[in-house]
């Protein structure tokens, strides 16, 4: 049996509905109108123990809405979740001791008093004993690189510092599963850094199962293994982050510096043509249309200042499978 | 538990950093104390031979009582941390801790009416007793009316709690619950005998408020202190009082898990 089974969940939402102006208001305001939405429909998914997943989809896919049910904040409408043998929403008290969570849009730390305040809170909720708590504290900020931070009040720290201190709070208790819901948003690339080998760390010495929604396609790239991709509430593609790349990976950026006008090309094996500025830009699949025959094709005809060959990035890759998937 | 008690102490926390606070509260309840002892008096004395329906003595206590322990009976006051995290979503985080929902918030706010009172009711009893007749407070009863006082009043905290805590369950159906926590305001005030003491009040008012739990909040814990409600009137109406804090709270409770089964956490 898996470490975490989803087998068949939807989660319906009723929202109400108008058209803006006082018009639409006022009738409203005596029948308001309703529309349910799937915000997630039938999913189902196994993770082993250990494993790092990202789970990515566009905005307003659901991912957030799956993660909350995986939480036990929100119940599904329908479907089973078991994580480790328990069901996260009745046995929530229970269950919640084993997770650990990071809403990346949202904060758990107090404002007005430092970190280490809201951690000391976090040591008497979840029951943890002292001596484990300092170990674990101080391993926490040694990793992040904390250790001045934590003093300060919470509103006077950067968001990428407030989003380390929350990832500290977050694992305060030796969670086993970890769910992060878009832990990088808006940091720089520093941050970022640590915030990746830090995840990368825990899952290996510690063993924690980890569960990541991002749209940032690097840390997909440098975290996840197996990806399971989820649009308008379904789950599109559940498989290995290098099986797609080898399936989109084929795909070539050729951009080349002319001052000739090319005309339209038709080539089968040509993707896409876009003129950038002093040149054009093409995409390629090279396993129909061989990068070198491309360009001696376009070379005799026109002539070439500079060019350029570039492996698509994994962004456009993901692009591609939402095109694909028309999602 | 130990993270419940943990709340009395960051309540006590905050609150001590609010010196300004208590001072300006302690001034405005003795003030406003002042006033009405002073309309009642007024009243009384232009009304001699009238059959009032309290004892000039006993009301005169009551009012004193009312103005030191405001902070804890007051009927609702907005939690600014539990509404913003109904509005927001930031509630996503307390739930995914290993408490009681409910409980929790339960504690937080007996905590901070707890410790606003400690800092604001010493000084308005003091001064109360030391005022000179008419204006002055009277000793308690008896030692048994001060007992069952005592025992109404902590039950009283345990009522507003309820009841107060359940006006913020409210908005977690209905998002914004500013309506119906003003009626309830409205409501709660009148038949606690805070505008004025329940005897005040018009025969059928008097009636409709036996049946509801408000008089419990302040009106029952005043009254026996001095013996207006007798002691043998006032052990029933413990049990009643007691009866109350343990409805409301079980409908809290229910409400609230129903709440969060369909809950909505806004803004994604």
């Amino acid at each position: 049996m898996s470490y975490i089974t989803v087998d068949g969940i939807s989660k319906t939402f009723k929202v109400a509905k108008r058209n803006s102006g006082l018009r639409a208001a006022l009738k409203s305001f005596f029948n308001k109108e309703y529309t349910y939405i799937d915000a997630v429909k039938n999913v189902s998914f196994t993770i082993e123990k250990g494993e790092i997943v990202g789970y990515i989809g566009p905005n307003g896919a659901g991912k957030s809405t799956t993660i909350k049910m995986l939480c036990g904040i929100l119940l599904p409408t329908a479907g089973n979740i078991k994580v480790n043998n328990m069901n996260p929403f009745t046995d929530r008290k229970k269950y919640v001791s084993n997770i650990g969570v990071v809403f990346g849009q949202r904060s758990q730390l107090a404002w007005d008093i430092p970190a280490e305040d809201t951690f000391d809170l976090l040591r008497d909720i979840y029951n943890i004993e002292e001596n484990e708590y300092q170990k674990t504290k101080e391993e926490l900020i040694n990793l992040l690189d904390l250790k001045d931070v934590i003093k300060k009040p919470v509103r006077s720290l950067s968001l990428g510092q407030r989003m380390r201190c929350e990832i500290v709070a977050s694992l305060l208790h030796n969670p086993k599963i970890l769910f992060l819901d878009e832990p990088t948003i808006g940091l720089d690339a520093k941050s970022k850094k640590i915030v990746r080998d830090f995840i990368l760390k825990i899952n290996k010495e510690k063993k924690v199962t980890i569960m990541l929604t991002t749209h940032d396609m690097t840390d997909i790239d440098k975290l996840a293994k197996r990806i399971i991709l989820i649009g308008k509430g379904q789950i599109l593609y559940d498989g290995s982050l290098s099986d797609l790349k080898q399936k989109y990976g084929s795909y070539k950026k050729i951009t080349l510096i002319t001052k000739d006008t090319i005309k339209d090309i038709k080539v089968k094996g040509l993707i896409s043509k876009k003129k950038i500025d002093g040149g054009y830009s093409f995409i390629i699949d090279s396993n129909v249309l061989t990068i070198s025959k491309f360009i001696n094709n376009l070379s005799t005809k026109y002539s070439i200042i500079d060019i350029d060959v570039d492996n698509e990035n994994i962004d456009d890759v993901v692009l591609k499978l939402y095109q694909d998937y028309e999602i | 538990m130990r993270s419940y008690l943990n709340y009395f102490k960051l309540s006590l926390i905050t609150n001590l950093q609010y010196r300004a606070a208590a001072l300006a509260g302690i001034t405005t309840q003795i003030f406003f104390g002042l006033v009405y002892v002073m309309v009642y008096l007024a009243l009384y004395e232009s009304n001699k031979g009238v059959n009032a329906p309290m004892d000039m003595q006993n009301l005169i206590t009551y009012l004193w009582l009312g103005q030191a322990f405001f902070a804890m009976t007051f009927p609702f006051s907005k939690n600014i941390e539990l509404t913003n995290m109904i509005k927001n979503g930031n509630l996503a985080y307390e739930l995914v801790r290993p408490q009681n929902f409910y409980f929790k918030f339960y504690i937080k706010f007996l905590a901070s009416r707890y410790v606003s009172t400690m800092l604001r009711f010493l000084p308005i009893i003091v001064l109360a007793f030391v005022l000179p007749h008419p204006y002055k407070m009277a000793m308690p009863y008896s030692l048994g009316n001060f007992i069952v006082f005592l025992l109404a009043l902590f039950l009283s905290s345990l009522l507003v709690i309820s009841l107060a805590l359940l006006m913020h369950i409210v908005a977690m159906f209905t998002i914004d619950a500013s309506g119906i926590q003003s009626m309830y305001m409205v409501v709660a005030e009148l038949f606690m005998g805070s505008i004025v003491p329940l005897p005040f009040l018009p025969k059928i008012l008097i009636t409709i408020g036996n049946f509801l739990p408000f008089r419990f909040m302040s009106d029952f814990p005043y009254r026996v202190y001095s013996n207006d409600i007798p002691l043998k009137e006032g052990l029933p109406l413990l049990l009643l009082s007691l009866a109350w804090v343990i409805i409301t709270i079980l409908i809290g409770l229910l409400l609230s898990k129903k709440a969060l089964k369909k809950a909505v956490i806004q803004g994604g």
